[in-house]
């Protein structure tokens, strides 16, 4: 599996070298080869079967969605590769968000989705519901993000904000996308293997991680308030 | 002291000790801050009124803000005026200020309040050390700290004088608005805050010794540097020997000296004197537990993280690391992402505090051994000193339980 981190200088504020990290570390521990690919924003964009979009500041957000927009990634989508992308990187994928203020800067369009500024900042710890399973995470943003009618969420809000209180992310054949930032897939083992499982077309075998402990800790604390 | 309060700040001043032995006689707190903000609300020019006529050295940065200070403090002499750990905003200032007549001052302060404390106080000398990423869920984000810093700095006086890192760019951003810059080449790990440029969002190229981008900004020429333990002030070499560790605090001595300098203070002499500086409220002290020697080691961000991590003593196999995400800590530790853990490889590590199992998840994927504390009774018993590195509230819980 080759993971590409884009632009990690731009969009990495949040730890969010922890999903590459879990990513490569579930993958390697079952044997399956994994290389990770940090693109610099100097780099072409390389072949990639997966590709992570991290959080990042308002400026470094706009040059990174200008450097993408000038890059093959649409392409390279359109042509069947996977995006992971969380936050920051989560606006970049839709038709519009907001960068220093409240004025609208145009996405990549890769999804019928934008963000406008909300009223107040979300800043807290995320859970939501994914299908079967609830999703751990914290989020800092000040986006409010509609999806247009046909884009499916990722997870139904059960504290916190996620796109406006109601909804988290949104999911495509190829794309997960979660306000969720930084660590997501290192907290939440389940969903770094449905990722995993997707892009490689493995079956996966049970993995034991210190990460169990953690997502089991942090589903029964939230789930309690 | 009159001769610098005007009425209202002479009454703001007998509220603010009125409410410190108030506070103090009901065990409320230290009676500091209380006081200084009851002064400042109902005076708000009181830390303009009190720093009148007083020689100021403020200090700021991501990292090394409360050490830095100890260091200026001690490398002055006698007699100077500081605030205590953590009351590093404006109320913590008032109460510092009322609390002595000194002409000497050194005030740690607030990376978000530096503009404000600049204006109040027109401080001499204002030391800049760096700038990284820091409990993003209640702070601003870094680059906007920066920019701050360039705008208050860019309306200040030619006779204060700047002492920045020259190596960290986003504190060179911040400083070059100002007109009186000492930079120094002090040794900085960290540099994932300053990736891409904070002029042009361009990427900023390393050297072994330099950076630059290719928009023109670039490392400037320095004044002072640090080699080993060797300072060098302008033509001035200085041997240190300090008393607390770490590359990082030969650094921040060699900053302390150079704010020294421009007031008249010989670096040997300052230098010199910094020796007594051993532990700043217990951090770098050796401390007591159930007959265990417990070195106590305070890092509250991934550059701090790192720069600790970095000086453990390669002898070392058993760390101890604690890790809380209360309200003072960041409430949220995706930083330990950012922090290279991978680094402790070959090690043990015993995950303390309450967030362990975010520590034990991180230390497994690094591939570093680990265990989860559950029960500090399971701690191993060692006659040798155990390194405990821990942030801002998992410190102050080990300072509890530890004796001097």
């Amino acid at each position: 599996m080759k993971i590409a981190l884009i632009y990690p200088e731009l969009l990495g504020t949040y730890g969010d070298y922890g999903n590459a990290l879990a990513l490569s570390q579930r993958s390697t521990r079952r044997g399956i080869d994994v290389d990770v690919m940090n693109v610099s924003i100097n780099d072409e964009l390389p072949d990639a079967d997966l590709y992570l979009l991290g959080g990042g500041e308002d400026g470094p957000q706009r040059l990174a969605v200008d450097l993408l927009k000038k890059s093959s990634l649409k392409q390279r989508v359109a042509n069947g590769a996977h995006v992971f992308a969380v936050c920051a990187g989560l606006q970049i994928l839709g038709t519009s968000f907001c960068v220093e203020g409240n004025d609208a800067y145009e996405g990549l369009s890769l999804v019928e989705v934008e963000t406008t500024r909300g009223s107040v900042r979300s800043v807290g710890e995320l859970l939501s519901q994914v299908g079967e399973n609830k999703l751990v995470g914290f989020e800092n943003h000040g986006g409010v993000t509609t999806l247009s009618s046909g884009i499916e969420p990722l997870g139904t809000v059960l504290h916190g904000r996620g796109n406006n209180g109601h909804f988290d992310g949104f999911l495509s054949e190829t794309i997960w996308a979660t306000y969720a930032h930084g660590p997501v897939l290192a907290m939440n083992p389940w969903l770094c293997d449905v990722v995993i499982a997707k892009v490689t077309g493995n079956d996966l075998s049970p993995l034991k991680t210190a990460a169990d402990l953690l997502y089991a800790e942090r589903v029964t604390s939230l789930s309690s308030r | 002291m009159s001769n610098r309060l005007s009425l209202r700040g002479f009454l703001a001043l007998s509220t603010l000790r009125t409410v410190n032995s108030l506070s103090r006689a009901t065990g409320r707190g230290s009676g500091t801050v209380a006081g200084g903000r009851a002064g400042l609300a109902i005076y708000p020019k009181l830390l303009n009124d009190l720093s009148k006529n007083r020689q100021i050295i403020l200090v700021s940065g991501t990292n090394g803000k409360t050490t830095t200070t100890a260091l200026c403090v001690a490398g002055w002499g006698d007699k100077v005026c500081s605030n205590a750990t953590g009351a590093n905003m404006p109320a913590g200032h008032v109460a510092a200020l009322s609390g002595s007549s000194s002409p000497h001052v050194v005030l740690e302060t607030d990376e978000a309040w530096l503009p404000v404390v600049l204006e109040a106080t027109n401080p001499r000398v204002v030391v800049l050390l760096n700038l990284s990423r820091d409990q993003l869920d209640r702070a601003t984000e870094v680059r906007s700290i920066a920019e701050r810093w360039r705008s208050a700095l860019s309306k200040t006086a030619h006779d204060l004088v700047v002492v920045a890192n020259a190596n960290d760019p986003l504190v060179v951003y911040a400083s070059e608005s100002a007109k009186n810059i000492r930079w120094c080449n002090i040794e900085t790990t960290w540099t994932s805050d300053a990736v891409s440029c904070p002029k042009c969002t361009q990427s900023i190229v390393r050297t072994s010794d330099s950076w630059s981008c290719v928009c023109g900004f670039t490392k400037p020429g320095c004044v002072a540097s640090v080699s080993g333990n060797e300072v060098r002030i302008g033509d001035e070499m200085v041997q240190t020997s300090l008393s607390i560790p770490g590359q990082f605090n030969v650094g921040n001595a060699a900053m302390a000296a150079t704010a020294l300098d421009v007031l008249n203070i010989d670096p040997s002499k300052s230098l010199t004197s910094m020796k007594s500086v051993t532990g700043i409220a217990g951090r770098f002290t050796v401390r007591t537990w159930q007959g265990r020697k417990i070195h106590m080691l305070l890092a509250k961000n991934p550059a701090g993280f790192d720069a600790l991590l970095e000086s453990l003593n390669p002898g070392t196999d058993d760390v101890w690391i604690a890790i809380n995400a209360r309200i003072a800590d960041g409430k949220d530790p995706s930083w330990l992402y950012d922090v290279s853990f991978e680094q402790l490889q070959g090690r043990k590590v015993w995950c303390l505090g309450e967030r362990r199992l975010d520590l034990a998840t991180r230390l497994d994927y690094a591939n570093v051994t680990y265990e989860v504390v559950n029960d500090l009774n399971s701690l191993p018993k060692t006659s040798d000193t155990t390194e405990l590195l821990a942030n801002y509230t998992a410190f102050s819980d080990w300072m509890q339980r530890t004796t001097a």
